[in-house]
């Protein structure tokens, strides 16, 4: 394992270390990155099939557009943690801060604890697990992808929803514009099954105790009538 | 009483007959009127500037033989890799959506022939504009759509894009007549939907957030492109010092003048401010920051000749953007195509109608049978040459004024032919040494 003491080295050495992996075959795929005290832009445009452990709390954009790699942040994650994440894996053992996933358009992101407002807002195919609650005007504009909330989720949940899927637990205070409830299908409690094993929720909850909402599609085109939903 | 003349019908100077038309269709139709391009109105413009050209106290430059220079360098404050480009006239950003994609190859067939940028828009990068840019600016937007990280790299510079000057605080729009299957794959959003792209930034807001965002595209991009803010024109000097304040390498500063690919008309003509009130604002946030010419500006909206590029450079911009201008150079809105305007119930030069997607020139539409009307190599000529005489009409204009590069104009070289534009560009009223406001600030 290669453990990279950001404190010590720094940011653009750390992110030009792990850039300088790109399209490079190596055995050098396991990272830990210490003493992070709370740096923004920590493992950002990461393209490569890393195993990364981020050991502490993060600020800004934590493994922003990763791709490919497997980031796990041992504290919490500051705001927009994996944003425009393409592919791989982010975990986040502690809470994220607000725009968690924000237009994420691929891999998985994870947050053990609970997610602030705007989690998933603009998402583009990314999934997104949340192991406790998510904050106001989450998945606002989600385009498409799942966001899976295994607790509560805050007010105007899904505002201008597109066609992401959202299954929320416990209770949400309230939906935004255009987004209802929706009736589970058989494929949804296949999809929630293994978004909840891949979002290390396995034996936390059980498909059946979600349920399941998604866009009404009224404001697709303009019309005048809907103009009050604005 | 039948001899005696009767008083001509006369019509409200308040209630015209344009505006009487606009709230009968809004009566009728119960939806805002939605158009493309810029403002309009009439405004104080580059048109109301003079150049005092050379006198006994200043000797001119032979045209043809004395050299005048007109490259320029942006992104020299931080980025590895700053652009050089041969004349400071670059394409602003128009998006794939808005633009068919033969229409973003030929701009960046005449901009690369000319030596000059061009720029993405809201919809992505797409093979035909990075294919056929030598030097191509790729634009982070609100929306982000198409947006990842291999773009970014092979992009030559970033555009953060807080606003434009047709909309300041207006997300994009694009309707669903222009949603074709690859405008909506590259947007992740179903076919045929109308897309209001968001107004802020999904992942930040304000200017301390903003310095985040930007070391993080720049670790991202190893430092190595520059990093443009653009700005609609509402608070310049205030904007221009916090995209400063928030490192950007380049500041682009749009005027209400600047185009849309579709707003609403109330948007287009009631917010924002004319590029020439913008302009000494922004250079002097950078002159109180001691960062005139490290951080370079380009300005945009209403640039259509080589004398407004003067102007403009004259009143301390680096660099210019055109939008407008280049899509009429390739062809839009030519009275060649007047009888199929009169079928779209409009005229030659009039046209807004482009987020219709009925472009009968091929260039604002995705319709494959109006797109294949347009020829990108021809356009890319037309555009090429455009460019090259503006070049060339700024030139001459240096020269005159005795200056061997354009960015040696200076504000000392201008008048203003009214009040208005003499407080707004902040050089004197002709014939006067008056310059309104300029003691009392702006």
């Amino acid at each position: 394992m290669h453990t990279f003491d950001l404190a010590a080295r720094g940011l653009r050495e750390l992110n030009q270390a792990l850039h300088a992996l790109r399209g490079v075959q190596t055995n050098e795929t396991v990272w830990e990155i210490v003493n992070t005290r709370g740096s923004h832009a920590i493992a950002v445009g990461v393209d490569a099939p890393l195993d990364i452990t981020v050991r502490g709390t993060t600020g800004y954009y934590c493994a922003g557009m990763n791709k490919q790699a497997t980031i796990r942040i041992t504290g919490s994650a500051g705001p927009g943690v994996a944003e425009n994440m393409m592919s791989g894996t982010v975990i986040v053992e502690g809470d994220a801060s607000q725009y968690a996933g924000a237009t994420g358009r691929g891999g998985l992101l994870v947050i053990k604890g609970n997610a602030s407002s705007r989690c998933g807002i603009s998402m583009k195919g990314i999934d997104i697990v949340v192991h406790g609650n998510i904050g106001h005007m989450s998945c606002f504009m989600a385009q498409s992808g799942h966001m899976v909330v295994l607790g509560d989720a805050g007010d105007a949940l899904g505002d201008s929803l597109y066609e992401a899927k959202l299954f929320v637990r416990g209770k949400v205070k309230s939906l935004g514009a255009d987004c209802i409830e929706k009736e589970m299908r058989p494929e949804h409690y296949e999809a929630l099954e293994d978004l909840l094993r891949r979002g290390e929720a396995t034996g936390k909850a059980r498909p059946e105790e979600f349920r399941r909402y998604g866009s009404a599609r009224k404001l697709y085109n303009f019309n005048i009538d809907n103009a009050s939903a604005y | 009483m039948s001899d005696f003349p009767h008083t001509p019908p006369r019509y409200s100077a308040t209630f015209t007959p344009a505006i009487n038309a606009e709230i009968r269709r809004a009566a009728a139709s119960g939806i805002y009127d939605i158009r493309g391009g810029g403002t309009k109105r009439h405004l104080p413009h580059f048109d109301d500037l003079l150049f005092l050209g050379a006198s006994i106290s200043r000797y001119p430059l032979e045209g043809y033989r004395e050299k005048c220079a007109t490259d320029v360098w942006l992104g020299t404050r931080y980025a590895k890799k700053p652009i050089h480009l041969d004349i400071p006239i670059t394409i602003a950003g128009m998006s794939f959506g808005a633009l068919s994609g033969p229409a973003k190859e030929a701009l960046g067939r005449g901009a690369s022939e000319a030596g000059t940028s061009t720029t993405t828009g809201d919809g992505g990068m797409t093979e035909e504009e990075r294919g056929h840019s030598k030097t191509l600016v790729y634009q982070y937007l609100p929306s982000r759509y198409g947006m990842n990280p291999d773009d970014l790299r092979r992009a030559d510079a970033i555009e953060v894009v807080v606003g434009q000057g047709a909309k300041p605080g207006g997300g994009g729009m694009l309707l669903g007549q222009k949603i074709s299957d690859r405008v909506a794959m590259m947007r992740n959003l179903p076919k045929g939907i109308d897309q209001r792209s968001a107004c802020r930034h999904p992942d930040w807001t304000g200017p301390d957030d903003l310095e985040i965002k930007i070391l993080e595209i720049r670790e991202i991009t190893d430092w190595e492109k520059p990093i443009y803010v653009k700005v609609g024109g509402a608070r310049p000097y205030y904007d221009t010092a916090l995209a400063v304040k928030a490192g950007a390498d380049v500041v682009v500063l749009d005027g209400m003048q600047g185009g849309t690919a579709a707003t609403q008309d109330v948007f287009i003509e009631h917010v924002g401010m004319p590029i020439l009130a913008c302009i000494p604002q922004a250079v002097k946030a950078l002159q109180d920051l001691g960062m005139h010419r490290k951080v370079q500006l380009i300005v945009s909206g209403g640039i259509r000749t080589g004398a407004d590029v003067a102007k403009a450079m004259a009143m301390g911009a680096d660099a210019v953007a055109i939008g407008t201008a280049a899509l009429v150079a390739l062809g839009d809105n030519d009275p060649k195509l007047e009888s199929e305007y009169q079928k779209l119930n409009t005229t030659a030069d009039a046209y807004d109608d482009w987020h219709e997607g009925k472009d009968p020139a091929g260039i604002t539409t995705q319709d494959p049978e109006l797109f294949k009307r347009f020829d990108p190599i021809l356009g890319g000529r037309r555009l090429k040459n455009y460019l090259k005489v503006m070049t060339l009409e700024a030139q001459t204009i240096a020269r005159a004024c005795g200056k061997n590069h354009l960015h040696n104009l200076e504000p000392e070289d201008l008048v203003a032919l009214n009040v208005e534009a003499a407080a707004m560009a902040g050089v004197p009223l002709a014939g006067t040494t008056w310059i309104p406001g300029r003691n009392g600030g702006f």
